[in-house]
């Protein structure tokens, strides 16, 4: 056995698990585990107490309330990837979940437990910060929200505190008629944690002007980031203008080295696959094949 | 803790301490040696099994969470003893293996495959086995295999007419032309 020792307990409800958090600073949420599980066997994780909320109910489902996707946190990320309602309000994260992990790890994975861990190079976080998502936080207290900006901190660390557990992602459906996407990423291998990922989503109106425009790089540095690509609104860019955009946004990124990829080549990836991914979402608003 | 498992169609029961992956418990303590431990941290896919007819990694999950689900492991594929099911077959006859480590783990993401989709592109059964890695780097004949087992399954379902009409069913042992 590679962990170390815990206890195991399975809450019958969201209010129990809450409580069972609040009261033991090394009891840690499991739900699907398969970001989790591999942190135990390495032991980079030793919690005392596993807390499974995966069996909840209430925190499993796909709902469409006014303008938002919201998905429950342990919602798997097949369940999504099969919903013709996520796909058809949130096309963006239809784009990006192929994207993460495989069939066999999605089948388990769910979208909270993504977010809850913040990797830097997860797809649904870049997601969830490119549309200025909602993370519900649920704790002894009650229920708030965070926007996926604030949430996000730093690798593998998030604003969650003891007693806090994600129970939803509530994600902006965009209800303009012409609404393209974008996601571009470069790993070692397919599914392999990205270097880089670029997600992006435009929204047209019947002239094919930009009307809103949305692009977030991931794996780069310690978090997701949103550039600021609001120069995009109004107009009609062409090629160069995006290139040059996404240059000047860039510059806010802070690019990690690693074994992998030197913070230069980040950079420079960065760039490009941001670009791509916006070309993309346009020809894919105009209705253009990708 | 005591653990009540489902697996291949038997109730099966072990004790266990809770940090004891579902993978463990079925070797170490169900005998089912077929899941194969291979990194024990979610990447090679060689301890593939099917969770309510869904493959996912018997590694990243503990013994404690299984319960209640219908698990299959490579022992529950054959229809009965000596036999091979048409994927185990296939494998065998277009050389889908060579040391047999990712074979349990492949024939299983390709299972739920099939199940699925009766008529799988390239792409779908280049998908579905992503996450089983092979180092023998038989990926070629693995996809052979998986191709061939699709094409035997749509003709078992469908009526003798018409699958005698222009493409008779493949030996089993036969020439696939």
């Amino acid at each position: 056995m590679k962990p170390a020792p815990f206890e195991y307990v399975r809450p019958g409800s969201i209010a129990e698990a809450c409580e069972l958090l609040a009261a033991d600073e090394d009891a840690r949420v499991i739900s699907g585990g398969q970001t989790l599980v591999p942190m135990l066997a390495m032991r980079l994780a030793r919690p005392a107490r596993l807390v499974d909320i995966y069996r909840l109910p209430e925190l499993n489902g796909i709902r469409i309330d006014g303008d938002v996707l919201a998905i429950g946190a342990t919602t798997r990320q097949v369940q999504v990837e099969r919903s013709a309602a996520a796909q058809q309000a949130l096309p963006l994260l239809a784009r990006a979940l192929p994207w993460v992990g495989h069939p066999p790890t999605r089948n388990r994975g769910t979208v909270g437990g993504s977010v809850a861990h913040a990797d830097p190079s997860a797809e649904i976080p870049l997601v969830a910060v490119t549309l200025a998502a909602e993370i519900e936080i649920t704790n002894p207290d009650g229920v708030s929200t965070m926007p996926a900006d604030d949430f996000f901190i730093g690798p593998m660390l998030t604003a969650v505190m003891p007693g806090d557990c994600v129970t939803a992602v509530r994600f902006p459906i965009w209800r303009h008629a012409r609404v393209g996407t974008g996601f571009h990423e470069v790993s070692a291998r397919q599914s392999d944690f990205a270097f880089v990922a670029a997600a992006a989503q435009i929204a047209l109106d019947d002239n094919g002007q930009c009307i809103e425009a949305a692009l977030g790089i991931g794996g780069v540095g310690d978090r997701a980031v949103r550039l600021d690509v609001s120069g995009l609104i109004g107009g009609r860019p062409d090629k160069t203008a995006i290139v040059e955009l996404v240059r000047d946004a860039s510059q806010v990124l802070e690019a990690t080295s690693d074994l992998h990829a030197s913070a230069d080549y980040r950079m420079r990836v960065a760039v490009t696959l941001g670009v791509r991914a916006l070309e993309d979402a346009f020809r894919d608003a105009q209705g253009g094949a990708q | 803790m005591k653990v009540s498992l489902n697996v291949n169609g038997r109730t099966r029961e072990a004790e266990v301490e809770p940090r004891k992956t579902l993978l463990d418990t079925l070797r170490e303590d169900l005998s089912l040696v077929g899941s194969h431990a291979g990194c024990e941290h979610g990447v090679c896919g060689a301890c593939t099994i099917l969770l309510d007819g869904e493959p996912v990694r018997s590694c990243l999950m503990f013994a404690a969470q299984a319960d209640g689900y219908a698990i299959t492991t490579i022992e529950g594929l054959a229809p009965a003893p000596g036999e091979l099911s048409v994927l185990q077959d296939a494998f065998c006859e277009t050389h889908g293996m060579q040391c047999g480590y990712c074979t349990p783990g492949m024939i299983l993401a390709a299972q739920a495959l099939l199940q699925r989709v009766t008529e799988p592109s390239r792409e779908d059964i280049v998908d579905a086995i992503s996450g089983n890695i092979c180092r023998c780097t038989g990926y070629g004949q693995i996809v052979e295999a998986i191709e061939l087992a699709a094409e035997r399954l749509r003709q078992v379902n469908m009526p003798r007419s018409s699958a005698n009409a222009d493409n008779a069913p493949a030996a089993p042992h036969g020439d696939r032309s």
